[in-house]
């Protein structure tokens, strides 16, 4: 006869919402790690997706996702032309918010080294990548965008043409993907009126020039978009990703690179480090100390539960005694009650989390790593947490029944 | 009408040649020390023998519960001898046996009121003081019916405690007490909670119990109108215990 089960047959209404509650609290100690490990892969996503060997960014930054990074596009060229290289192209990232049906939408934009990438590295959950240089986009479904609808970035509108699932940036907003020349496009837009001062602006400045007097003809392009004049620079890029040839060691290319006097190389595993230690770090520490918080308000609930439930039964541990009960049967009777209180507890946590942190913000990954941890800690404290009731439970005298 | 009053010891004069089931010898049990030493029971000496059931009378304070938690080997004395089955089981404060076991082997117990685990039904109240003496989980169970069918309780087995009456309850106490055919039946006034047709009808049952199933059994009892039906009485004052007769008994 199990008197665990049968104690609890006796009160399952109140162990069930008990049960329930501590539950809820595990669900919470299992959402924290699944917020990190969330935290993790949004952050690494796009780094392994991109699977690029080399990062090449402004000098001394930790572009282009810890910090700003800025480099002239022809920096691709150079890079190219060092040996081990295999390929390399524009990588342009940026975070936009406007106004779209109503509504704030936080984007990251990333451009794509149209024609060699048109996206086909991105994981489509409807629709199509890219098929033309400009105007096309693919959207995170986190974006709430529509596949076939148009979104106007700018002096533009861009078509949904591809949706893809579970792309968001450091920052868990979604993604979207464009050509690079739209991206740039999207990036350094200004308002007209911002066009026309800087094209009356430029004007001034060309008639005074030495340059212009002698060649009139030069003042027509002044009028052009800032884009499109060829003696002012084309607008920088995020950075330059590099992919190696298979025989090249990453180290020795990366090497070559970093003698570069304006420009900072790292690795894809230096990237992923970047990332981890500069954004990820600190809200990994944070989101440990409230599991450890909550994990040691589950054991004192659970502890002072147990006790309770213990109390409750004092007098029956007295008859169960008295009527020559071996210690093992009441201290199994006890851990059995804590060990199901924390099994179903934690069942009714990952049933109710698996349904629950799909519908959050921001990606929750349950890894089996961490639940199988989480487990090993719940046993802990279903163990540690019945103590108090153990000792209360062998510490009652058989006689107590002779009291009443 | 004889009125003859006996002393402790007149028990050497019992000339019965049956087995015994409990002997107590010089039971003596002191709470506190010095300025606060209370003597709850001094030099008491009680002969039981298997079928006889002794009921133990006397008023409130008077040493009965701690002479039966003594005997229980629940409440250890602070001198004197307890033999059960003529097996010597506490010399003083120390025991000569491992209590506990020997409490689930040969001792049954009734007590006044919450004689039963709350949270067990009627059946699984006798079944468990089975299975706790290494009885398997079936064979309890079908003893546990037979028992309750002898007390009259079967149609209430699958109940809970709370929903029985408190006859149905003392009967289930005794069918638990029967379980593992005990040596000694402890009883501390088991018909207390009862009206006086249901409590002579429980003693009767622990007549019935004592003959059939070969058990010593002791009632601490206050209810005297029911002490017709016990084969020897024991009366308890200040501590000192003696024999006497029904029609003595104050």
């Amino acid at each position: 006869m199990n008197l665990a089960l049968k104690d609890i047959a006796n009160n399952v209404g109140r162990f069930a919402l008990t049960t329930f509650g501590i539950g809820m609290l595990l669900m919470i100690v299992m959402g924290m790690a699944g917020i990190y490990r969330g935290l993790l892969e949004d952050a690494t996503i796009l780094i392994n997706r991109i699977d690029a060997d080399l990062w090449i960014v402004q000098q001394d930054t930790r572009g282009p996702f810890a910090e700003l990074s800025r480099i002239p596009p022809s920096m691709v060229y150079r890079a190219a032309a060092v040996p081990g290289v295999a390929s390399a192209r524009e990588f342009v990232f940026h975070t936009i918010q406007r106004q779209h049906r109503g509504k704030l939408l936080r984007m990251s934009i990333l451009g794509l080294s149209w024609p060699e990438d048109r996206g086909t590295w991105i994981p489509l959950v409807a629709g199509r990548h890219l098929r033309q240089n400009h105007y096309e986009m693919i959207a995170d479904s986190s974006l709430g965008l529509e596949l076939g609808e148009e979104i106007r970035l700018g002096k533009d509108a861009y078509r949904i043409v591809g949706l893809t699932k579970g792309m968001v940036s450091t920052g868990g907003d979604g993604m979207a993907f464009t050509t690079f020349l739209d991206s740039q496009a999207i990036q350094f837009d200004s308002p007209p009126e911002a066009i026309r001062l800087e094209r009356a602006a430029r004007d001034i400045r060309g008639q005074s020039n030495e340059l212009f007097m002698r060649q009139p003809q030069l003042s027509e392009q002044l009028s052009r978009p800032t884009n499109e004049l060829a003696a002012i620079s084309s607008p920088s890029i995020s950075a330059v990703v590099v992919k190696l040839k298979p025989q090249a060691v990453p180290a020795e290319v990366a090497a070559l690179i970093d003698r570069w006097e304006d420009v900072s190389v790292y690795t894809r595993d230096g990237q992923e480090t970047l990332l981890v230690q500069g954004i990820v770090d600190k809200a990994r520490r944070q989101l440990f100390m409230f599991r450890v918080l909550l994990t040691i308000i589950a054991g004192i609930i659970m502890a002072l539960i147990i006790y309770t439930l213990t109390l409750d039964k004092i007098y029956s541990i007295a008859l169960l005694k008295l009527i020559g009960a071996p210690n093992h049967v009441i201290l199994g009777m006890i851990l059995q009650q804590a060990l199901l209180l924390g099994v179903l507890g934690y069942g009714i946590a990952y049933l109710a989390g698996s349904r629950l942190f799909p519908a959050f913000p921001r990606r929750v990954v349950l890894t089996e790593e961490d639940l199988f941890q989480l487990a090993i800690v719940v046993l802990i404290i279903s163990v540690l947490s019945s103590l108090l009731g153990i000792w209360k439970a062998m510490k009652v005298q058989p006689n107590t029944v002779l009291n009443g | 009408m004889t009125r003859r009053r006996t002393d402790t010891n007149d028990v050497a004069d019992n000339p019965t040649q049956k087995e015994l089931a409990i002997e107590t010898l010089g039971l003596t049990k002191i709470y506190g020390s010095g300025n606060t030493e209370v003597i709850a029971m001094r030099d008491a000496n009680m002969l039981v023998h298997v079928g006889e059931v002794v009921a133990l009378v006397g008023p409130s304070g008077s040493g009965k519960s701690t002479f039966l938690t003594a005997v229980g080997l629940i409440n250890p004395p602070t001198s004197g001898q307890v033999n059960i089955g003529g097996r010597l089981v506490m010399k003083g404060a120390q025991a000569a046996v491992n209590l506990r076991s020997f409490r689930r082997k040969y001792i049954g117990y009734v007590f006044q009121k919450s004689n039963l685990i709350e949270f067990l039904n009627a059946r699984e109240n006798v079944q468990l003081a089975m299975e706790l003496n290494g009885l398997s989980g079936a064979a309890a169970r079908r003893r546990a019916l037979e028992l309750l069918e002898k007390l009259g309780v079967a149609d209430r087995s699958e109940h809970r405690v709370s929903m029985l009456s408190g006859g149905q309850q003392q009967r289930v106490a005794v069918a638990r007490a029967l379980a593992n055919n005990p040596k000694v039946i402890l009883a501390d006034e088991p018909t207390a909670a009862l009206d006086s047709h249901r409590g002579r009808q429980v003693m009767q049952l622990f007549q019935g119990v004592a003959r059939d199933f070969g058990a010593g059994v002791i009632v601490v009892t206050h209810d005297h109108r029911t002490l017709d039906v016990f084969d020897t009485i024991y009366e308890m004052e200040d501590g000192l215990m003696r024999r006497t007769e029904a029609e003595h008994v104050q």
